[in-house]
């Protein structure tokens, strides 16, 4: 029987958390961050109840340690995203997601009429923050994106 | 004659990419090959001249330059000629290129290509159009034209007319008039107007400007009439086309309305907008406009490729 004190998704002795994310995101920060490659467990909770989000995913990946340039990827799907580093069960080091000021392969560009729709080339997107949205400018077409704007993200096989 | 240059091997992929020092030297080698030709600069040195859409001037210019600098051409004027046509991607025609030429111009159908081939090739390459993004020689050769017109880029008004939302001329002017204090007047139809993205920039640098639907609103006010085309092959329809084309029309009438300095620009070809009757006028300068092309492409030829003009 389920008490508040039972953890849905089981503890991990070594490897990464990734909290706090937006609930129905996980499986796509799985494809972001490469996760289905991982030969080792990945526990993965999808619409947990969360006292801040209401609700919320999580990801619990074994014995990687998740670095910070790799997580920032996932800034644009779980902005708001906590990682914890994890080693003996134990929580050693923990951080928050920050955008990064390049975002590579993970986004498609909606210029339809951007080269990289036609040719197998890989993304670029830089970060514009100065105004309240942050937004994407493609390298190529130089088109800018909302963040909300982005529909489609790249799926690797 | 010039002799410090820091264009060794870059690209020019975009206006934004230049400084106004960058933009100011251009100008400055061209205005000194437009009086002193110099025949051997470039002998020796190969331009691959890579057109996938049509062009005329841009294109012929190109080649000119080139060969009125010593240098020789090879090329294509259309993509299907090409191995584009078999399939091969863009990156691996570019990197053909690259063993065959010192120097590639690419205009191609679509926004990034040209980006796309200067990651791919370790030689210059310029864009000399790509789709409805960007056409910085063209700027460059407008800025000419209007300095040797007024003197000095500074602190004048310029109407931008027809189609502002597919035309990249446009886009790359407004976005070169940050660097000297211009006043921009917009006029089109409401479907083609300015792009919110470019107008966006244009605040965030301090650019003033304004919407208008018609010329006699701006006539009186500004020193530059930059005329551009309907472009029907923007649009997705036939129908959608014809209902804006002679939206906005310039006539000698009209034209008494602006200043007796006023010039009227256009990066051609013209269809209805400036009817052949403005030719005659004092105010018509698009023909030197396109003669200036040279003269501009020529000294960013001579600026990517040489480490010192004399």
């Amino acid at each position: 029987m389920l008490t508040k004190e039972t953890l849905v998704v089981a503890a991990i002795k070594h490897g990464t958390v990734i909290d706090h994310i937006p609930a129905g995101k996980a499986m796509r920060i799985t494809h972001i961050l490469g996760l289905y490659c991982h030969q080792k467990q990945i526990s993965i909770g999808i619409n947990l109840p969360s006292n801040i989000l209401g609700r919320k995913d999580l990801i619990k990946v074994e014995d990687r340690e998740l670095s910070a340039e790799e997580v920032n990827q996932i800034a644009i799907v779980a902005p708001d995203a906590t990682i914890s580093i994890v080693r003996d069960f134990e929580i050693t080091k923990k951080f928050k997601i920050v955008l990064p000021d390049v975002i590579e392969s993970i986004v498609q560009c909606t210029n339809q009429q951007c080269i990289t729709n036609h040719e197998s080339i890989e993304t670029v997107f830089f970060v514009e923050q100065q105004r309240k949205m942050p937004r994407l400018r493609c390298k190529y077409c130089n088109q800018l994106t909302d963040l909300p704007d982005i529909q489609k993200f790249r799926v690797f096989s | 004659m010039i002799t410090e240059t820091t264009f060794l091997s870059r690209d020019l992929i975009t206006i934004d990419s230049l400084s106004k020092d960058d933009i100011i030297q251009i100008l400055d080698v061209a205005a000194e090959l437009k009086s002193n030709p110099q025949p051997n600069l470039l002998q020796g040195q190969i331009l691959a001249s890579c057109f996938f859409e049509p062009s005329t001037r841009t294109r012929l210019s190109f080649e000119a330059a080139m060969h009125r600098l010593g240098g020789s051409v090879i090329g294509f004027s259309e993509g299907d000629i090409t191995s584009t046509k078999k399939g091969e991607s863009l990156k691996d025609s570019m990197k053909m290129m690259e063993y065959y030429s010192d120097i590639i111009v690419i205009r191609h159908p679509l926004a990034g290509s040209a980006q796309c081939a200067a990651d791919t090739v370790s030689i210059p390459v310029v864009n000399a159009g790509d789709g409805s993004n960007e056409h910085p020689t063209q700027t460059l050769l407008d800025l000419f034209t209007i300095r040797e017109c007024y003197g000095s880029l500074d602190e004048l008004s310029i109407a931008m007319v027809g189609d502002l939302k597919h035309g990249r001329t446009v886009h790359s002017l407004a976005r070169a008039c940050q660097h000297f204090n211009i006043r921009l007047f917009f006029v089109s139809p409401a479907s083609l107007e300015m792009p919110k993205y470019v107008c966006d920039e244009l605040r965030e640098k301090g650019v003033k400007y304004s919407f208008h639907h018609t010329l006699e609103e701006v006539l009186p006010r500004v020193d530059i009439l930059y005329m551009t085309r309907i472009q029907e092959e923007r649009f997705p329809s036939r129908e959608s086309y014809e209902q804006v084309k002679d939206a906005i029309a310039l006539t000698p009438e009209l034209l008494k309305q602006g200043k007796d300095q006023l010039k009227v620009l256009h990066p051609l070809p013209r269809l209805s907008e400036i009817p052949c009757s403005i030719d005659s006028t004092p105010h018509a300068h698009y023909f030197q406009q396109a003669e200036n092309g040279l003269y501009v492409r020529q000294a960013l030829l001579v600026l990517l490729l040489r480490r010192e003009l004399c």
